[in-house]
């Protein structure tokens, strides 16, 4: 084969395999690390698998926040107003976190219906409101408390 | 008054950019040179204009001109001055302005500093800087003016700054980010004013290079900023959470390495043309991407400040301009550049190809992570998101991958290398890092194939960093002589390629040997970190400027001697309510020890969140050696060499004979 002719499919082998790898494992981890989300009503419903790490979401319900005694274990209850989910979390809590706001939490639901969470997420303001959240609210037929279109930050 | 004048010299600016994106080219295009010579001159205008608006900006918050609505929303009588000053890109629209001068700042620059180049280059690259100011400039005067006024009811007070952003790293994270932003546009300017001209060689790469060094090196700084105020403001610990605002900001960044590199080897070998020019293309199109993600909107996050449909319609749009029409122009001109060099399998070309590859692997890597989400849910397929796993599963192996080519390819040369020779070349740098990583599990006690592979990743770019430059420095007249022979951008390439081991190092070794641990606190109470115990030794009460906190004072001792004493607080701030942590920290060369206050939990009881952080230090310190290098390698002499003559090289011949006397730094 000519040289330089071998030269350019070397250099397009090179990279066709560059490619392929970072494709192959683009579209493994993609597979391994999507975390769907769920809102309450799914998850009671029974929509959301057990087991599998998952994003759920919506308002902490008032009066549900009960705190142990011992360690950093908390257990409140998130609610789209149509249906709420226990959730179960050990740890620190964000600073906005409070009853009336709205959380994402990531996790695992576990056999008996709870929703074991490694993290919650509550933004750094009050009129925030995660999008997953004021979807599901919409969809369980709840008004909005916060405008969508005010300024954050 | 004096905001009505900030929008007046806005429109002014707007003006100024329109006639600097049209008559310099039109000057080119047709060869009139006088015409041409209206680049300078309106380059010039334009950054005096656009740096009025600025300074009026900057006038309303200091003087607390609260009929501005910006400045309403973003300041309050009692801010400290100098986060009035910061507060000034604290939001949407003073942040889009600040944009706007550093791209203005730019253009001056290259106004300023290219007098060498032939001046229809010169008429060009200004004009397409003077389109992209267009773009912004219509942007910002339709969409986000900073100067609306709330009148008649103008309020009483401004609703504070957000306290997150309250803080010395934001008084320099956002500039620094946007001077390697906009930075890029340069790149992007002598890549299109190229393409117009077809003429696509060696000295327009020269031109080039160092905009774009200087470009990445601010980035480098810029998002080494951001990373370490999240780590001690925001993040509880964390440096990097692949959040999609972040990622907008590494997008940019690895492509603008892949440039840099690629760049090094057009300059020197007259090959890669086109790859580069699309590179140059490509980066600042993720620019314009991460400005896009962040400003528009679609995503929520800290950086997110307003979700105006017409912002991120408009952004979109500029987008898509840039993206379609300098793709255009490229596929139409790229393919009447063909070079007739040879480069062999094993040369320095084909290793930087690599290194270009992987880097551009890892960009697409983080792009797809990115938007993968945004367009499912655009799509309404759902709503996921990619968390941490995904990158660390498939980003790791490709940095690591980068590390090591880049050891081997620091000892190849251009043209062609012996496989033989560069074999045997390596093999001790090869066995020396292996011992050195060993070693480092040892110190660190634990094995994981993840530590292993980045410690070895990182030790052999330092390995064989050194090496080549013990080698290059070898000289008859002692070791001195020949160490201050070598150029200044072969330092820069030294120091750069150091600090990239020691970003790795760093974040190998917090990463796998941080110990955080969370636990509940009372004063009074003890907890045991490592070999470190924590004394939660008693609760107070500050008042700040517009503040008031609670702090804990916590001892940290190791086998009975106290080395830290740490106040971590929680605030509050008056006017937005907000509650804040800050950690506290001890910092160190070796480690950090990082305390945070959670959350009240019981009667006297607190979160606490204390952590030992491994390294951290070495993750910022290596983007500054990064930056540094970058610094040094535009300081080369190479640049200041008056060139003889005014005419433009037309030829690798010209560039190779050039390169006398310059080591192959890259």
């Amino acid at each position: 084969m000519h040289p330089l002719r071998k030269k350019r499919l070397t250099i397009i082998l090179f990279l066709l395999a560059g490619v392929g790898v970072a494709v192959g494992l683009t579209t493994y981890a993609l597979r391994q690390n999507i975390n769907l989300f769920y809102d309450p009503s799914q998850i009671a419903a029974g929509e959301a698998p057990a087991n599998v790490r998952i994003r759920a979401g919506g308002m902490v319900e008032q009066g549900s926040v009960v705190r142990a005694q011992q360690d950093l274990t908390v257990h409140f209850r998130v609610t789209d107003f149509a249906s709420s989910v226990p959730v179960q979390y050990t740890g620190i809590l964000p600073d906005l976190f409070a009853e009336g706001q709205g959380v994402v939490a990531v996790g695992r639901l576990n056999t008996e219906g709870t929703f074991v969470a490694e993290q919650v997420l509550a933004k750094h303001d009050e009129n925030y409101m995660p999008p997953e959240v004021s979807d599901a609210l919409k969809k369980a037929g709840v008004d909005n408390p916060y405008t969508e279109s005010t300024v954050t930050q | 008054m004096y905001p009505e004048l900030g929008q007046f010299s806005l429109i002014l600016a707007l003006l100024l950019a329109i006639l600097l994106a049209t008559v310099p080219l039109v000057g080119a295009i047709s060869g009139r040179d006088h015409l041409q010579a209206f680049a300078r001159p309106l380059a010039s205008g334009l950054f005096v204009f656009v740096a009025i608006a600025f300074g009026l900006l900057t006038q309303a918050f200091v003087t607390d001109d609260f009929s501005v609505a910006y400045v309403a929303n973003n300041s309050n009588s009692l801010l400290p001055w100098y986060y009035k000053f910061s507060a000034v890109w604290g939001g949407h629209e003073g942040s889009l302005l600040l944009w706007i001068l550093m791209l203005a700042g730019w253009t001056l620059a290259v106004a300023v500093f290219s007098r060498r180049l032939p001046s229809v280059m010169i008429a060009q690259v200004l004009a397409v800087m003077g389109m992209v100011t267009v773009g912004f400039l219509l942007f910002i005067l339709i969409t986000s003016n900073p100067f609306e006024r709330l009148l008649p009811n103008v309020p009483a007070d401004g609703a504070d700054l957000n306290p997150l952003l309250q803080d010395f790293g934001l008084i320099v994270h956002p500039p620094m980010l946007y001077m390697g932003y906009v930075g890029f546009s340069v790149a992007f300017a002598f890549a299109i004013a190229a393409l117009i001209n077809g003429r696509l060689d060696a000295a327009w790469a020269r031109w080039s290079r160092p905009w774009t060094t200087v470009a990445w090196s601010f980035l480098t700084v810029g998002i080494a900023l951001g990373s370490w105020w999240a780590y001690y403001e925001l993040g509880w610990g964390g440096w990097w959470f692949w959040d999609p605002v972040e990622n907008a900001s590494l997008l940019p960044w690895l492509a603008g390495t892949a440039l840099v590199h690629s760049l090094a080897v057009t300059e020197k070998r007259g090959v890669f043309k086109s790859w580069t020019v699309l590179l140059a293309i490509v980066t600042f199109a993720l620019s314009l991407l991460g400005t896009f993600l962040v400003r528009s909107g679609v995503l929520t996050s800290v950086h997110a400040f307003a979700s105006d449909p017409t912002r991120g319609a408009f952004l979109l749009g500029l987008l898509a301009i840039t993206i379609v029409s300098s793709l255009t122009l490229y596929a139409f001109r790229a393919p009447v550049v063909h070079t007739r060099t040879r480069y062999g399998s094993l040369s320095r070309e084909i290793f930087l190809l690599l290194n270009n590859v992987l880097l551009v692997a890892a960009t697409l890597l983080v792009l797809v992570g990115t938007l993968y989400p945004l367009v499912l849910d655009y799509l309404g397929a759902g709503r996921l998101s990619i968390g941490e796993p995904f990158y660390n599963l498939t980003f790791s192996p490709l940095a690591i991958a980068v590390g090591l080519m880049l050891g081997a390819g620091i000892f190849s040369r251009w043209k062609r290398t012996d496989g033989g020779w560069l074999g045997r070349r390596l093999l001790w740098p090869a066995a020396f890092s292996l011992v050195l990583s060993c070693a480092g599990l040892l110190v660190y006690g634990g094995f994981t194939p993840w530590a292993f592979a980045g410690l070895l990743a990182a030790a052999w770019v330092t390995v064989t960093t050194l090496l080549d430059l013990w080698d290059k420095s070898g000289s008859r007249h002692g070791r001195w002589h020949g160490l201050k022979r070598q150029s200044r951008s072969y330092y820069g390439m030294v120091l750069g390629h150091l600090g990239v081991a020691m970003t790795m190092a760093g974040a190998t070794v917090v990463s796998n040997y941080g110990v955080e641990r969370d636990v509940r606190m009372s004063p009074g109470d003890s907890a045991e970190i490592g070999n470190l115990q924590v004394t939660f030794s008693e609760l107070g009460q500050r008042q700040g400027a517009n503040f008031v906190a609670q702090y804990g004072r916590f001892d940290i001792s190791r086998d009975g001697r106290l080395i830290a004493t740490l106040y971590p607080e929680k605030r509050q701030y008056h006017v937005q309510r907000n509650v804040m942590t800050e950690a506290g920290i001890d910092a160190g060369l070796t480690r950090d020890i990082f305390v945070a206050l959670g959350e009240r939990v019981g009667d006297d009881a607190w979160a606490v969140r204390i952590q030992y952080k491994p390294l951290i230090r070495w993750l910022w310190l290596g983007a500054l050696f990064m930056a540094g290098g970058g610094a040094l390698a535009i300081a080369d002499r190479r640049y200041r060499i008056k060139v003889r003559s005014e005419q433009p090289a037309t030829g690798d011949s010209r560039s190779r004979g050039q390169d006398e006397g310059v080591a192959e730094a890259l």
